[in-house]
C-alpha cells in the first residue's frame, strides 16, 4: 500500500514545523535575550572555575563515602517500632544526612518508617529534613550563597523537622495507624571497620574541603587571615593524613599512594601560584589509585562516581537556566531584576511567603537549587525570602505531594505541607530580619 | 520458575540494579522471570524500606544497595536451588 502512514509520521513533522517556528521567532539581537544566553554560559564558566574542582569534586568524595561506609541499619534501629520516640524525632531529623544521599529513597524510607517503624510523627520529620539535610546541597549552599545560610538551613531543617514530627504526631494522635504485620527488611550491616576509622576517614575529607576553600578575607590581620596563609599547608596535612587512612586501614597498596603523590608533589613544585592544578592532579590520582582498587576504595569510588554522574548534568542544566532567566549577580538575564524585587525583595511577611509556597510546588532536582537562589539573590531576592524558599523548596515539589497522598491520604498531605510553608515562612522572616 | 523482583522508584540506581540482574540472569542461564517493582505501596507491602531493592519469589534478599554482576550471579545462583 504505498502513501505516508500520517498516524505515525505526524510526529517527525510537528517536531519539524515546532523547530522551525523556534528559529525563525528566535529573539536573536533583542538585547535582553542576547544578554541572556551569555549570562548563561558566564555563570556555568565561573561554576567551572571557581566550585568545581575545590568544592564539588571533594563533596562527591565525602558522599559516596556516606554512601558506602555508613552502617544505615544502625541508624534505622532508631526509626524503628520499639525505639524510644524521642530518640527516633532526633534521630529522624537529622539521619537523612546519612540515609537518604540518594534522593530517590526519601518516600520508600518515609513509608517504611510510617508503616513499619516508629510512626507518622518520626516519619513526617524525617521526610521534611531528609531533602534538606543533604550533605551536598548544605555544602554548596554554604559555599556560594554563603556561610550564614548554609549553616542556617542546616539547622533550620534539622529545628524544624523535629517541630513538624511532633505537630503532625499531635494532630493526627488518634488515627494510630496499624503497624504493617511485615517486618521491616533492614539492609545487612557491612562494616567492618571500628567507629574511629571511620570518623577520622572523613575527617580528613571535611578538613580537605573546609581549608582548601578558606576564603580570603578583607583584612590582612587576625585568626582568618592567619589561617588564610597556612591554607594550602594545612590542605596537604590532611591529604597525607587520607593516604595514610586509606593504606592503614582501607587496604590500599602503598605503592599505589606513592605513584599517586608523584603528580600532585611535581604540580606543587612546579605551578607553587596556582593550588589548584596540584589539587586537580591530587583528585584524579586519588581516582585512578580507588577505581583500580578491588576492596573498599574500589566501592567507594563506584560511590562517588554514580553521584557525579547524576547530578552534574542536572547542576549544569540548572545554571545554565538560571542564568539564563537571572543573570549573574549584579546583572540580569530574560526576567528583569525590578520583577524579582517586587515579589520578594525585603524581608515581608508576604515576601517570605510567597516564596515558601513557590518553593513548596516547584520541584527542584539535586542542587539545582542553589544556581537559582544565587541567581533570585542577585536580583535582589531579600535574605529571609531566600531561606524560606530553600527550607520549603527541595523537601517538596508538586509530584511530591502528589505520590504522597496516595500514601498518607489527602488531609494529612495538607496539613503537612501547611506546616513546611509556615515553618519556612517564618524562619525566613526571622532569618531576614537578623542577618538581611 | 523463580519471580525475581527489582523494587525501586526508578532513579539511576535502581535502573542499575535490573541493568545488573539482567545481566547475571543471562549469565548464569537462570530460568526466571525479572520483574520491576516501581509502586511504593507495593515496595512497602515487601517490608523495604531503602531501595533500590532486590526480592525473589517474594523473600527480600537485599536493600539499599546494587550489588555488582558477580555478586548477583553468586546470590541468584544460590537462590536458584
Amino acid at each position: 500500500m504505498s502513501g505516508l502512514d500520517w498516524k505515525r509520521e505526524w510526529k517527525p513533522l510537528a517536531l519539524m514545523v515546532g523547530a522551525f517556528l523556534l528559529a525563525f521567532y528566535l529573539p536573536v539581537g533583542l538585547s535582553r535575550f542576547d544578554r541572556a544566553v551569555l549570562e548563561a554560559f558566564a555563570l556555568v564558566k565561573w561554576y567551572a572555575r571557581e566550585h568545581v574542582i575545590l568544592c564539588l569534586i571533594p563533596a562527591f568524595f565525602i558522599a559516596g563515602g556516606i554512601g558506602v561506609f555508613v552502617s544505615q541499619a544502625s541508624v534505622m534501629k532508631y526509626l524503628g517500632p520499639n525505639a524510644p520516640k524521642a530518640l527516633a524525632y532526633g534521630v529522624a531529623s537529622v539521619s537523612g544526612s546519612v540515609l537518604a544521599v540518594c534522593s530517590c529513597t526519601v518516600l520508600p524510607l518515609f513509608a517504611g518508617i510510617y508503616r513499619m517503624g516508629a510512626g507518622l510523627g518520626p516519619a513526617s520529620a524525617f521526610l521534611y529534613s531528609g531533602p534538606a539535610i543533604n550533605v551536598l546541597a548544605i555544602i554548596l549552599t554554604a559555599r556560594i550563597l554563603g556561610l550564614e545560610i548554609g549553616i542556617a538551613r542546616a539547622v533550620g531543617a534539622v529545628a524544624f523537622s523535629i517541630v513538624i514530627g511532633l505537630l503532625m504526631h499531635l494532630f493526627f494522635r488518634g488515627e494510630e495507624q496499624e503497624k504493617a504485620r511485615v517486618a521491616a527488611a533492614l539492609p545487612e550491616p557491612p562494616v567492618k571497620r571500628p567507629l574511629y576509622q571511620n570518623a577520622l576517614f572523613f575527617a580528613s575529607m571535611v578538613t580537605i574541603l573546609i581549608f582548601a576553600n578558606w576564603g580570603k578575607p578583607a583584612q590582612a590581620s587576625g585568626f582568618w587571615s592567619a589561617v588564610y596563609s597556612v591554607k594550602w599547608v594545612i590542605t596537604a596535612v590532611s591529604a597525607v593524613g587520607l593516604g595514610a587512612i586509606l593504606v592503614r586501614w582501607f587496604g590500599m597498596r602503598w605503592w599505589k599512594l606513592a605513584l599517586a603523590a608523584i603528580p600532585v608533589a611535581v604540580a606543587a613544585l612546579v605551578l607553587p601560584r596556582q593550588p589548584i592544578v596540584a589539587f586537580a592532579a591530587g583528585a584524579i590520582a586519588l581516582s585512578i589509585a580507588t577505581s583500580t582498587d578491588g576492596g573498599d576504595s574500589g566501592e567507594w569510588f563506584g560511590s562517588t562516581w554514580g553521584f557525579a554522574k547524576q547530578i552534574l548534568p542536572l547542576l549544569l542544566l540548572g545554571v545554565l537556566v538560571s542564568g539564563a532567566l537571572l543573570g549573574r549577580p549584579g546583572e540580569e538575564g530574560l526576567i528583569p531584576s525590578s520583577w524579582v524585587q517586587r515579589a520578594v525583595g525585603g524581608n515581608s511577611l508576604g515576601a517570605n511567603f510567597f516564596a515558601s509556597i513557590a518553593g513548596a510546588f516547584m520541584y527542584f532536582a539535586t542542587l539545582t537549587e542553589v544556581p537559582i537562589l544565587q541567581g533570585l539573590i542577585g536580583s535582589g531576592m531579600g535574605k529571609g525570602p531566600a531561606l524560606a524558599l530553600l527550607l520549603a523548596g527541595p523537601a517538596l515539589s508538586l509530584p511530591s505531594m502528589l505520590v504522597l497522598r496516595t500514601l498518607i491520604g489527602m488531609k494529612k498531605t495538607v496539613v503537612f505541607v501547611s506546616l513546611v510553608v509556615v515553618m519556612a515562612t517564618i524562619t525566613g522572616m526571622i532569618f531576614g530580619a537578623l542577618f538581611g | 520458575m523463580k519471580t525475581i523482583q527489582v523494587l525501586g522508584t526508578g532513579c539511576p540506581k535502581c535502573q542499575k540494579l535490573a541493568a545488573n540482574v539482567n545481566e547475571a540472569v543471562k549469565a548464569i542461564a537462570l530460568d526466571c522471570q525479572v520483574e520491576k517493582v516501581q509502586d511504593i505501596r507495593q515496595i512497602a507491602a515487601f517490608g523495604v524500606m531503602m531501595t533500590p531493592a532486590l526480592a525473589v519469589d517474594g523473600h527480600v534478599i537485599v536493600t539499599g544497595r546494587v550489588p555488582s554482576v558477580d555478586e548477583l550471579k553468586q546470590i541468584l545462583g544460590d537462590a536458584g536451588r
